[in-house]
């Protein structure tokens, strides 16, 4: 018992790194139908600006408070400018975005191999969040407790922005009609790049959180962004509610592979799972009921 | 059509195409090129069967695979095994214990080490087991009709976790991977003729593989895959099963790639997980999609030039190497998406278009 119960919260804590990751994507990927692998990337800025805010600031509780919404602007910031640089120019083949945006993430990479180092930098964490609390029997870091809140906080804050805010209206419009929204008078270039700017913006924001809980390096965003893709790719375009879902099964997924064989063979079985599954529903867990084909 | 290309598309041109370039490769090329050289050359041949494969999947079938390492892994490891089996046979007999599984602590030989003794054992696996998992995933994926990016990333995914799993397994040499070969089915890797030799099976290997894409690409079948590609559902509603269609080409590819892989190991003299994970994987893509992913011989051509300039380049300057790949991504992807292949056409249709500015000018 006490081991399931330790499994499940090591899931739901791995569950809400991967959703932070992949929150952000389910944005851009999920409801833009824009697969943008620079994402790891924006990540990765995200954990640099804690890094430099911590160099510069000092006191590690401060510099995390601040380095959060200041995380949500560069990531936002990189998002807007590929956005209206390059992506938009190629929505309608979203097979070469992918590459093209993998080009721009290579180059982000050498930016930062160059200006900070191939080594990876550590940000020190800070006092009140040293040290673990005790649930049900189990010790969970409070790290891995500061990124569930946050992950709850994030999923919370874009569902309400999404459902009550007008901008939120406007996305949701876009989403579900393109061609209706703007012909309603929705202006569907300047809502594409504010929902690419929320999206990378949420990338540098899990960014700094993920600072807690390991090290910095030019390819950290790399290794989380697979795992974020499955997760949307798992949870169906454009629903933030199934990537909340996939992001802790896997995470779950994930924990009890780990513990019943080891970490390498927890990946490939977690492969399986996506592609088994995907036999059932091929669309993801949920699903915008449209009638188009693609 | 410009002559040229219409020399080229008859019968005799085609003939004297594959002349030329068997001159190019069997004649030609080991004269200008050193001993070690010429084994840097054949490793690119490698990158570029394939990149045969990969044009074949993307360009014509549209399906981005971006696990293609997986497939050249499993071809070189395969390889690998066996060499290394015939390697500890040839010095303490029968069933030894291959020398870095002694170094790891490993005393007796895993199960699965042991079929690998054959020679015709493993050249079997090499063409049978790659392409069989394709055929299985292919299924699994194309019937339900998942496509498009999520296929890409299903397929990049696979990549991370093949290479991940590798790493964990130390009877495969672990992060190390396995190197350091002494036999190629009984002959010395190390002495310069046999290492020629192994550069003419390479060489061999990419003609015969680029004739058989040829002779695909010409089938009926050719054109049901560009067919798939351009709009599967009419092809659909035309009443072929697309998901086969594309099945067949996704299982060449990863056939392909796992015969590069074959021949890679005995060439470069060793395999890691390092050279097949994701990033290796998309790598491969580049070069195809810098040469013309839909043409013949663009992603030959691409490969080839993308793995000399990743060696001469990349050594020197490592930084400023990185910095260009992901230019060229985003260029060559952006701006020219059929590749160096489709300059050609590219410069007529914009010469055409100035006459037409010429004429409407002079009217």
């Amino acid at each position: 018992m006490d081991m399931l119960v330790g499994q499940l919260l090591t899931g739901l804590s791995t569950g809400s790194i991967l959703l932070l990751a992949a929150l952000g994507l389910s944005l851009t990927y999920g409801q833009m139908g824009v697969i943008n692998m620079a994402h790891g990337e924006f990540i990765m800025a995200g954990c640099y600006t804690a890094y430099v805010t911590q160099q510069v600031i000092g006191d590690a509780g401060v510099s995390l408070l601040i380095a959060l919404p200041i995380g949500f602007l560069v990531g936002g910031l990189m998002g807007f400018i590929l956005e209206a640089l390059l992506i938009r120019r190629l929505y309608h083949r979203p097979l070469d975005t992918l590459l093209v945006t993998f080009g721009v993430g290579l180059i982000l990479q050498q930016v930062a191999r160059d200006s900070f180092g191939a080594q990876a930098v550590n940000v020190s964490v800070p006092e009140f969040l040293r040290g673990g609390v005790d649930i049900l029997g189990t010790t969970l870091p409070k790290t891995r407790l500061f990124i569930m809140a946050l992950a709850i906080v994030a999923v919370t804050a874009v569902t309400l922005v999404l459902r009550f805010t007008p901008a939120g209206r406007r996305i949701r419009a876009v989403v579900g009609n393109r061609d209706l929204a703007e012909t309603a008078g929705i202006s569907t270039r300047k809502v594409d790049a504010a929902t690419f700017f929320i999206g990378s913006g949420l990338a540098g924001i899990a960014g700094v959180a993920l600072t807690l809980i390991g090290s910095t390096s030019p390819t950290t965003g790399q290794s989380y962004l697979v795992d974020a893709f499955l997760v949307v790719v798992a949870g169906g375009m454009g629903r933030i509610k199934g990537a909340v879902i996939a992001a802790v099964a896997l995470g779950t997924l994930q924990a009890v592979f780990e513990t019943n064989s080891t970490a390498s063979l927890a990946k490939v079985g977690v492969f399986i799972v996506i592609v088994v599954f995907l036999q059932l529903r091929p669309q993801g867990l949920f699903t915008l009921r449209t009638r188009s084909l693609a | 059509m410009s002559a040229v290309s219409k020399f080229f598309q008859s019968k005799f041109g085609i003939w004297s195409g594959f002349a030329g370039a068997a001159v190019a490769l069997f004649g030609i090329m080991p004269l200008l090129l050193s001993g070690f050289r010429l084994g840097l050359f054949a490793q690119f041949l490698c990158y570029a069967i394939v990149a045969v494969g990969i044009g074949l999947a993307w360009g014509r079938g549209g399906m981005l695979t971006l696990g293609q390492g997986v497939y050249f892994g499993m071809g070189a490891y395969l390889m690998a095994m066996h060499l290394k089996m015939a390697d500890a046979e040839f010095r303490n007999g029968p069933g030894a214990v291959p020398d870095f599984m002694e170094l790891a602590g490993i005393r007796s030989l895993p199960a699965y080490w042991a079929p690998f003794a054959s020679p015709v054992f493993t050249i079997a696996a090499i063409l049978i087991l790659p392409t069989a998992f394709a055929v299985l995933l292919g299924l699994a994926v194309f019937k339900r009709r998942v496509k498009g990016a999520y296929f890409a990333i299903l397929s990049q995914a696979l990549a991370g976790a093949f290479a991940i799993l590798l790493i964990g397994q130390q009877s495969l040499g672990g992060f190390n991977g396995i190197s350091r070969f002494q036999y190629f089915f009984g002959y010395t890797i190390n002495d310069p003729v046999n290492q020629q030799m192994l550069y003419f099976i390479v060489a061999a290997v990419l003609l015969a593989v680029v004739a058989l894409s040829l002779q695909l690409r010409r089938s009926r079948y050719g054109e049901l895959l560009v067919a798939v590609r351009d709009s599967e559902e009419r092809v659909r509603f035309l009443g072929y099963d697309s998901a086969n269609i594309k099945v067949v080409a996704y299982a060449v590819a990863a056939l392909l790639a796992s015969i590069a892989g074959a021949l890679f190991v005995p060439v470069v003299g060793i395999i890691s997980p390092a050279s097949i994970g994701i990033v290796p994987s998309i790598m491969f893509i580049l070069g195809v999609a810098i040469g013309g992913r839909a043409s013949l011989l663009g992603p030959v051509i691409g490969a080839l030039a993308v793995a000399w300039a990743q060696t001469t380049l990349s050594e020197q300057f490592p930084s400023a190497w990185t910095y260009a790949q992901g230019l060229l991504f985003i260029v060559v992807i952006a701006l020219l998406p059929g590749g160096i292949a489709s300059i050609p056409a590219l410069a007529k249709r914009f010469r055409f278009k100035n006459n037409a500015e010429a004429v409407e000018a002079t009217a």
